[in-house]
């Protein structure tokens, strides 16, 4: 198929064939890292810039190791050493970066369409590496990634998402993509995190742990996510651990071989029992290798996407 | 060419590598994706008929190295690279089924210095049909078919066509 | 002189039960029982002629945040959209809790609007929600209602002595009905495209919590809350019970709570943000309904300018509001007497009689030696809005590019016609 987008905005907005050829062609750079010479030239001489608006070590480096190794430049921009304190506009900082001949903005930011306000400004490619509690696409299609290298597929399988769902850009992105590509999604977690409005996305939502994973394939854990919550919303970090956190005792009852994901990072004895996070089903720590190939192959795919200047 | 000029030239290919070469045992093929990679197969087949050794066999994805990748108004599909063996110190030996500008090889050329430091690199393809736009030759030759640029030439299974 | 005959129109009169075609004679700027001799005529025939509609709820910004609006371009909206008469908002800055900004709205006024401007004067020092403003002094300073809007009374207890103290004068309280603790930091109603877009919600019992709260304060204390911008069907509900049980509660409707919702928000523009926000299809038709039946008794446009950087911004990031005065007509008659829910002259009172009624102002009406205050419509031109042509000094509005039926063509104001002006 021809990849034509220049932006990654949202999982949303991906065709189903779209979202497999990205899987496949990160399937090449999981090549390229297991060389000697990691490194391609594919973007030599090109801009990526990390507009990080919201901080983030993992996402940054991932962005930035993978931009590295497709041989472009890269530019870090966080929030507390920029203008964006001294009360520059999300515009103006944006037009400043294409002023400056960036050719990929990727840009995490606590504000829901941020990302889309960026791409509809600018001619530059524009990859959205969190905005909100709306989407983080790079890590639902390392997530799927990681699912298909280790099940084979993705279609028919049960796929548990376990924990804050409301405020979770990962959890929508996962829920989009997963429901696309033909998994059967169970959300699952407090009542007060865990919306009904989902089931009209196509999920099941539940709010009983051990019923939600009990033929679960593939149980995705999510972070209480603190920075985005009200306060208000659940009891105690405690009471959370205990009714909905994946003890051993609760994974002792799943299928002998479901897998245990988690976005990272992981707070040990609140969602996960801080041995499960090391087990052998745990896949934790390849996702984090699969989240590079995969943004590889992103910034590959939409960094390519140019107008042909016309010959003269 | 049919598929008996194809299997012919392909043998006597084979032949030629071995008379020419100093040490069987340090021979490698790549096979050059997309086209190249069949025919490899074939040419190590041929050379472990000839010699009673096996050759190693490994494929070459060049997407990544290619250089008109930012003038191209979409990304080009990427294959698979496949390289099972040690390259340094090997005498690569790159299949390709056509030989035109010679952009193809220096890609592989570029991207197999990555692997490691070969001790030779030759180039074997089926057709080369002209047109070289940088100072690359093939070692072996299965045909020469001179072409203008507006043809094209296609090489299937058995047989090759020019357009 | 103010003298002016407006011939042959369709005459839409409500307060007086009047809907023929016939003059309207305007002499020294008061309606008049037969025409001056040298009245200037306006032909009006193939057009409806009603006394001059009354906006009760806007935002003019001045003092404080002239660079959105001020009197003078607020009120050229006003009149571009056939307005006579705006009640403006005390959120100003400082806020109308003094008689001194209310002296100086209706100095500036004088001096440069071309609408009347009726000052709403705050509930509270500073719309702080804590303590009363000096209500009878700003009565006697010509407010003509109170509320807090922009903010809403959260104190039971305050709104309670609020109402009791505004019964003594005889004013109207008008109220922004939220409760800050559910709505807390939302940004779009509370539902399905709130959650798909990862946005907080404002969900709709934020403004039915404080609608039931108004009506059993003003059952209790036996005096007027008017409830401002009615955005969910539980609140229409509820306004329509408690009138039923004859409690003095009114509400109002804002065109965009009736012709958008959430579902446009989906584009992260924040030209669709405002407070209460667009809610769901089911609240769009209870608000319709409510306007049918008479629930709802006025219709009002909340016209809140936002420079244009304020809200070129990520959504969450944006100020609340919209510009609604110059399409607020077009969009009434369409939802409306278009669409066959209200005839024309149950639309009229919504902007005459209802406001009128309401703050007991002596406006709404064509009767001999009102005030010349008249709106000259054509109901059935078509026309696009351009916002670049607005008199706003703000660009804020989601109707930008639409296709509109319905506009006022001449808007007078004590017999002087003030829209179109003449180059």
């Amino acid at each position: 198929m021809n990849w034509t987008r220049k932006d990654l905005i949202a999982i949303q907005d991906l065709q189903p064939e779209e979202i497999v050829h990205i899987l496949d062609t990160a399937l090449t750079f999981e090549e390229v890292g297991q060389r000697d010479v990691k490194k391609v030239p594919a973007l030599r001489g090109k801009t990526m810039v990390n507009l990080f608006i919201e901080p983030s070590t993992r996402t940054r480096t991932s962005f930035e190791l993978a931009a590295h190794r497709l041989s472009a430049d890269v530019v870090n921009i966080m929030a507390t050493a920029s203008s964006i304190t001294k009360g520059e506009t999300l515009k103006d900082t944006a037009l400043n970066l294409q002023a400056l001949h960036a050719d990929i903005i990727v840009i995490r930011h606590s504000s829901a369409g941020a990302a889309k306000f960026l791409a509809d400004r600018l001619d530059v490619s524009v990859i959205n590496a969190g905005d909100g509690a709306h989407e983080h696409p790079t890590q639902a299609l390392l997530d799927a990634f990681t699912i298909r290298q280790k099940k084979g597929r993705i279609a028919g399988l049960n796929v548990t998402i376990l924990g804050d769902i409301l405020y979770s850009r990962v959890a929508r992105s996962n829920i989009h993509l997963l429901t696309k590509l033909g998994a059967r999604v169970t959300l699952a977690g407090p009542s007060t995190l865990v919306p009904r409005v989902f089931e009209q996305l196509g999920c099941r939502v539940c709010y009983n742990v051990e019923e939600a994973i009990a033929d679960a394939d593939v149980i995705n854990l999510l972070r209480i996510q603190h920075e985005r919550q009200r306060q208000t919303m659940f009891p105690s970090i405690g009471e959370y651990a205990t009714i909905f956190g994946l003890t051993k005792e609760r994974f002792a009852r799943t299928k002998p071989d479901a897998l245990i994901m988690h976005p990272g990072p992981i707070n040990r004895g609140v969602e996960i029992d801080s041995d499960l996070a090391d087990c052998k089903r745990s896949v934790i720590l390849q996702q984090v290798s699969h989240g590079l190939a995969v943004r590889m192959a992103v910034l590959y795919l939409c960094a390519s996407v140019q107008p042909v200047e016309e010959a003269a | 060419m049919d598929a008996v000029a194809m299997d012919r030239a392909l043998t006597r290919m084979a032949h030629e590598i071995v008379e020419r070469s100093e040490d069987i045992g340090k021979i490698a093929l790549v096979g050059i994706q997309g086209g190249g990679v069949r025919l490899a197969q074939r040419l190590a087949a041929k050379l472990q008929e000839i010699t009673g050794k096996a050759v190693p066999c490994g494929m070459l994805d060049i997407t990544m190295h290619r250089d008109d990748l930012s003038l191209r108004k979409k990304p080009p599909v990427a294959r698979q690279t496949n390289i099972q063996f040690d390259v340094t110190g090997k005498h690569i030996i790159f299949v390709d089924d056509v030989l035109y500008t010679g952009r193809s090889t220096r890609a592989a050329m570029s991207e197999i210095t990555d692997f490691g430091r070969p001790a030779r690199i030759q180039l074997a393809v089926l057709v080369d049909r002209g047109h070289r736009e940088l100072p690359i030759r093939a070692d072996f030759v299965g045909k020469n078919i001179p072409t203008s640029k507006e043809q094209k030439v296609r090489v299937l299974a058995e047989e090759v066509i020019v357009e | 002189m103010n003298n002016l005959t407006i011939r042959n129109g369709r005459v839409i009169d409500p307060a007086n039960k009047v809907d023929t075609v016939r003059d309207v004679y305007v002499r020294d700027g008061k309606i008049a029982a037969e025409p001056a001799p040298d009245a200037i005529v306006v032909d009006a025939a193939g057009l409806v002629v009603t006394p001059g509609l009354i906006d009760l709820h806007v935002h003019l910004r001045e003092p404080g945040r002239s660079d959105k609006e001020t009197i003078e371009t607020g009120t050229r909206c006003a009149a571009f959209g056939g307005f006579t008469s705006v009640v403006c908002m005390p959120n100003t800055s400082p806020a109308a809790d003094n008689t001194g900004t209310i002296a100086f709205i209706k100095q500036r006024a004088e001096a440069v609007g071309c609408v009347n401007v009726l000052p709403a004067g705050a509930i509270t020092k500073g719309i702080e929600g804590a303590e009363l403003a000096p209500i009878g002094s700003l009565k006697r300073a010509g407010i003509v209602a109170i509320t807090d809007d922009g903010r809403c009374v959260q104190s039971n207890e305050i709104m309670r002595r609020a109402l009791e103290y505004a019964k003594m004068f005889e004013l109207p309280l008008m109220d922004h009905c939220q409760d800050n603790n559910l709505v807390s930091d939302g940004v779009m109603h509370e539902g399905y495209w709130s959650h798909l877009l990862g946005m907080k919600g404002w969900p709709s019992i934020g403004e039915e919590i404080i609608v039931a709260r108004n009506i059993m304060l003003a059952e209790q204390v036996d005096w007027h809350v008017h409830c401002q911008h009615l955005s969910s069907a539980g609140s229409v509900r509820l306004v329509r019970e408690a009138k039923k049980r004859g409690v003095k509660i009114s509400a109002e409707a804002c065109p965009h709570h009736f012709t958008l919702t959430d579902e446009s928000c989906k584009g992260y523009d924040a030209n669709f943000k405002m407070s209460p926000p667009l809610r769901e299809p089911r609240d769009v038709e209870a608000i319709l309904e409510g306007l049918a039946d008479g629930t709802i008794e006025v219709i009002c446009s909340d016209h809140a300018p936002h420079c244009a950087f304020e809200k070129e911004v990520e959504f969450d990031k944006a100020p609340f509001g919209i510009l609604g005065l110059e399409t607020e007509l077009a969009l009434s008659l369409m939802a409306l007497v278009h669409k066959k829910l209200l005839t024309l002259p149950q639309l009229v009172e919504k902007f005459t009689t209802g406001p009128a009624r309401l703050l007991r102002l002596d406006k709404g009406t064509l009767s001999v030696g009102a005030d010349a205050d008249i709106t000259v419509m054509d109901p059935a031109r078509e026309w696009v809005y351009d916002v670049n042509q607005t008199a706003s000094k703000s660009r804020n509005t989601p109707f930008h590019g639409w296709s509109l039926k319905g506009k006022a063509v001449t808007t007078i104001v004590g017999g002087r016609v003030v829209w179109p002006v003449k180059r």
